[in-house]
């Protein structure tokens, strides 16, 4: 198998600087991603979209072109398309490119896996033209694409904001935005007013985009305290009531409808690794445990960026860099001199980047009734399972998600908990009167990303990564059989 | 329901083949972009109970967007990119296979 | 006062030993260190199989299915067993001799469960298979069920009849009462020490290191078992296959998925208590199951998984009483096939605490066939 000494899994800004920074110290990193062209989400096609207008994506988009840019003057070895699909504590690498299976080894690794949408389960949430804001991002970078009026876009947090202000600078029209938040999270923020700010840039940017949304007359409803995506076979309205009119349901018809609720950590990997992972009870998701470096408490393993806890793109590449700052020291290409001389100022960098975060937490933390739906409500798209489902096994004296998994199914479908993970945890823990750390977590599974039988047959070969032949069946030693 | 805000022209496309309907999209887009913005929002139905299902997070998390791309089904449509001639169907229930 | 059971281990055999305890009147009590069914008991193939056992296994196997038949009416579900069969396929006339010298074994033994397919009829019965297998040993009868749901029956069963379960309760050492009784110290602040009269050794995975506290000699290994299950494919598959010259356990489920396992072994971590699995081996049992069924290639796998499980050098469980002790009863080492017997295990363990002579023959089960000069006892030295 071979070893390389430092692998970099996923090339948004957090892997990326962490390759930037691994190659300025002369050792050339491998960096994996999935995806065909790096960014990862928030920069996403930055070198390839078609929406070359800089003001439609806004400035924060473009801040990523150096990241891009240094991935390509050779330093780095950097492997687009290639899926990781497995992961150990002895550092061994499943890779898949294409077609290929193949283990290698790294002697140490940076995890930069990033976040994902927070699950937004409401009645109808599997209805075709029903996404997250997320994904019309994706849609509007990489390929100018834009959902088509009648759009609402609900939930709460800056993403979406900024969703909908990019659509109405494309000239894209958006009938609503359905606003979340509850009215308490506004006392709460204000006890993090301090940090605001010092975060003043973020705080100013957002008062923005809302100026943008109001003169743009997009209409905006507060404290939706119910939504209801409905239709047949396909959305076709949305319903919805507010605090302020507890007794009126309101419609409005809408072929899209975008959820956000702001975004969480990717655990898959450190969670398949067994890492610790503490409960955030500020950002309401698991975080793994790592130090002020990024390391975790798995050896040779370091996380950078939003998969350890949100804090967004400059912070990531911040973490990116002092990431890779520890894996340089811990292969003794940096002492401890340069490492303090290194890091110093980084730190400071992220503390004053990160100074927001609490009252951004407060401000946009979901409303319990957006995180444990009612009984109805679907909560593992995968296998359809309810809330109730989950609530009804809970009954059962079932405790913890793992065991639920094998009564229901449910996070046993081909995303792995992705989408429900988070809710079941909750609506577990309090079913159970348990803490949601006592009550924990899935407990994950490679391989992280389906591969076909015929894929994870090829990698039985055991030749060298690159060297591979064809290879017939091999013979297999008999064993004794199992039940 | 989404669309190209500027409609590609014809250099930049390239033909492939839904349900057996000839659809010009963008050279570069995936799948489930190109399906998108040619005005399908249905791409499956679940296994089961094999209700519609589209894409949900365009970011290859959430295996709503499952395609049969070329004969191959239960593929990620916004993790492959379309080419010329391809042939596209929506993937219904559990895949088929044929011993 | 009702004799105190301690059963250490919450998996399918201990499951299984509480409820028949507890409905003989025994006061039980179930002590595992993490959750029913952490291990092989909730992960493993959930074969239901007479097919290639062991000799000295065939009438406890026998006896087993029959239980598993009447399971629901035992202990309220029938654990999602099926009667769908179970086929191990020759891919070459030398397997197939070895399947037809075994097949008259059995019927010298007395059984009539294994019968012989031709070419023709396994590809009457498997369609799926390919071409070149050249006919089969199979067990109308024998089937698959859901190992979680089985071990959640019997265990919410033996609650039921009275038995305690505490979970997250670590035994950390053991000693005689006045050799009348037991004395279990574990590592939970509520359960500090427990006691009882009799001491029922089903820890599985954990046996050995039990066994070896006690002074009682065992050549048991924990292994982890892995597991691969397939997405969700139309259905093609009915029996269960294995393979006479491959580690193979292959099935279809009901909801399309296709489960692969077959005793190939992950990795145990170095805390013992969680495992991994091995994917250059993995590639070698998928490669496996791609030679009997080459048109699975392009099905995606969902997910891998590992149990922990005890295997012995022999492949035999240890089942009957201490060859040192008196009141203690091993149930253990069922080396990744004692999931059928799990039906059956219980009723010989509840025999043997009664006092009375069970029904079936366990003579070849002895811990006494591991014995040379014994070990250091930990018993009697608590901490």
């Amino acid at each position: 198998m071979r070893t390389i000494p430092l692998a970099i899994i996923g090339a948004g800004p957090a892997g990326m600087a962490a390759a930037a920074t691994a190659a300025r110290y002369g050792l050339k990193p491998v960096l994996f991603d999935e995806q065909p062209a790096p960014g990862g989400q928030i920069y996403r096609a930055l070198e390839s979209t078609p929406l070359r207008r800089p003001e439609l994506l806004g400035e924060d988009y473009w801040h990523g072109k150096s990241l891009v840019q240094a991935l390509r003057d050779g330093a780095i070895d950097y492997r687009p398309g290639h899926t990781v699909w497995q992961l150990n504590r002895d550092g061994e690498v499943g890779l898949l490119a294409g077609d290929r299976a193949e283990l290698i080894r790294a002697e140490r690794i940076v995890l930069a896996t990033g976040a994902q949408e927070r699950p937004f389960p409401i009645p109808g949430w599997t209805l075709p033209g029903v996404m997250g804001a997320g994904a019309a991002q994706v849609l509007l970078k990489t390929s100018g694409v834009a959902a088509q009026a009648p759009l609402v876009l609900a939930g709460s947090g800056p993403l979406l904001y900024l969703v909908a202000a990019q659509y109405s600078r494309a000239g894209a029209a958006v009938a609503a935005i359905l606003e979340t938040t509850p009215r308490e999270n506004f006392r709460h923020a204000a006890g993090h007013i301090g940090g605001a700010v010092k975060g003043w840039r973020y705080l100013r940017k957002g008062l923005s985009l809302l100026k943008e949304l109001k003169r743009a007359g997009i209409r905006h409803e507060h404290q939706v305290t119910e939504l209801h995506a409905e239709g047949n076979g396909r959305l076709q309205h949305v319903r919805w009531r507010t605090a302020a009119r507890p007794d009126v349901w309101q419609q409005c018809d809408a072929t899209t409808l975008l959820l956000h609720h702001g975004v969480v950590p990717n655990v898959q990997m450190t969670r398949a690794l067994g890492g610790e992972h503490d409960w955030s009870e500020a950002q309401l998701c698991w975080c793994p445990r790592r130090d002020s470096l990024g390391r975790s408490d798995i050896e040779g393993f370091f996380i950078a960026g939003d998969g350890g806890g949100i804090g967004g793109a400059k912070s990531a590449a911040l973490q990116g860099e002092l990431a890779a700052l520890a894996a340089l020291a811990s292969l003794d290409l940096l002492d401890d001199v340069a490492l303090h001389r290194e890091t110093a100022p980084r730190h400071r960098a992220l503390a004053s980047e990160l100074a927001i975060r609490p009252f951004l937490d407060a401000l946009y933390r979901p409303g319990d009734r957006w995180r444990r739906p009612a009984d109805e409500v679907i909560v593992c798209r995968c296998e359809e399972v309810s809330a109730g489902e989950v609530r009804r096994v809970a009954k059962l004296g079932c405790s913890g998600p793992n065991q639920m998994k094998s009564f229901t199914r449910c996070g046993m479908g081909p995303c792995q908990g992705r989408l429900c993970g988070l809710t079941v945890s909750e609506i577990l823990a309090e079913e159970t009167g348990q803490s949601i750390e006592q009550t924990g977590y899935y407990r994950l599974r490679p391989p992280f990303k389906p591969i076909t039988l015929g894929q994870m047959a090829s990698a039985a070969d055991g030749t060298d990564y690159g060297q591979r032949q064809q290879q017939g069946s091999t013979a297999v030693v008999t064993e004794k059989a199992s039940s | 329901m989404f669309a190209y805000l500027k409609q590609p022209d014809a250099r930049e496309t390239v033909t492939i083949e839904f349900e057996g309907r000839a659809l010009a999209v963008r050279e570069g887009d995936t799948v489930a972009a190109a399906l998108l913005a040619s005005g399908v929002d249905i791409f499956r139905s679940t296994p089961v109970s094999e209700s519609p299902r589209g894409p949900w997070c365009m970011m290859g998390g959430c295996f709503d967007c499952l395609l049969e791309i070329d004969g191959v089904p239960n593929r990620q449509g916004c993790q492959i990119t379309v080419s010329e001639g391809m042939t596209v169907i929506r993937q219904q229930g559990a895949r088929r296979i044929s011993p | 006062m009702k004799p105190r059971a301690l059963v250490v281990g919450g998996g399918l055999h201990g499951a299984c030993a509480a409820m028949h305890l507890a409905s003989s009147g025994f006061d039980v009590t179930v002590i595992e260190k993490q959750y029913a069914g952490r291990h092989a008991s909730g992960v493993n193939a959930g074969g239901v199989r007479r097919l290639g056992r062991h000799p000295a296994e065939i009438p406890l196997a026998v006896a087993a299915l029959e239980r598993w038949q009447r399971l629901e009416a035992l202990i309220g579900d029938n654990g999602g067993f099926h009667a769908c069969g179970q086929i191990k396929v020759a891919e070459n006339v030398d397997e197939m001799t070895a399947l037809e010298a075994r097949a008259a074994q059995v019927r010298e033994l007395g059984f009539d469960h294994e019968i012989l397919l031709s070419r023709a009829e396994l590809r009457r019965r498997v369609p799926a298979i390919a071409s070149h297998c050249v006919g089969a040993l199979a067990c109308d009868g024998d089937g698959a069920a859901d190992p979680y749901r089985t071990l959640t029956a019997w265990r919410r069963r033996s609650q039921r009849k009275g038995a305690r379960w505490l979970e997250g309760v670590r035994v950390t050492n053991i000693e005689t009462i006045r050799s009348e009784g037991w004395r279990l110290w574990t590592d939970h602040s509520d359960f500090r020490c427990l006691e009882g009269d009799w001491l029922i050794n089903c820890a599985g995975g954990w046996a050995g290191e039990l066994s070896q506290w006690l002074g009682e000699r065992v050549e048991l290994e924990p292994r982890a078992l892995m597991m691969t299950i397939t997405e969700r494919i139309s259905p093609f598959l009915v029996p269960v296959i294995g393979a006479a010259g491959r580690a193979l356990s292959f099935k279809q489920r009901e909801n399309g998925t296709v489960m692969i396992g077959g005793g190939l072994f992950g990795s145990i971590d170095t805390d013992g208590e969680s495992s991994k699995v091995n994917f250059r081996r993995l590639a070698k049992n998928i490669e496996s199951a791609l030679a009997l069924f080459p048109f699975m290639r392009e099905t995606k796998i969902i997910r891998n998984w590992t149990g922990i499980e005890g295997v012995t050098i022999d492949g035999l469980p240890v089942l009957g009483n201490s060859a040192r002790y008196d009141r203690l009863i091993h149930s253990f080492g069922y080396s990744a096939h004692g999931f059928q017997l799990s039906a059956i295990t219980g009723e010989i363990v509840r025999d043997l605490a009664c006092e009375r002579e069970p029904k079936l023959p366990i003579t070849p089960f002895a811990i006494q066939r591991f014995d040379t000069p014994r070990s250091t006892a930990r018993a009697g030295h608590a901490t």
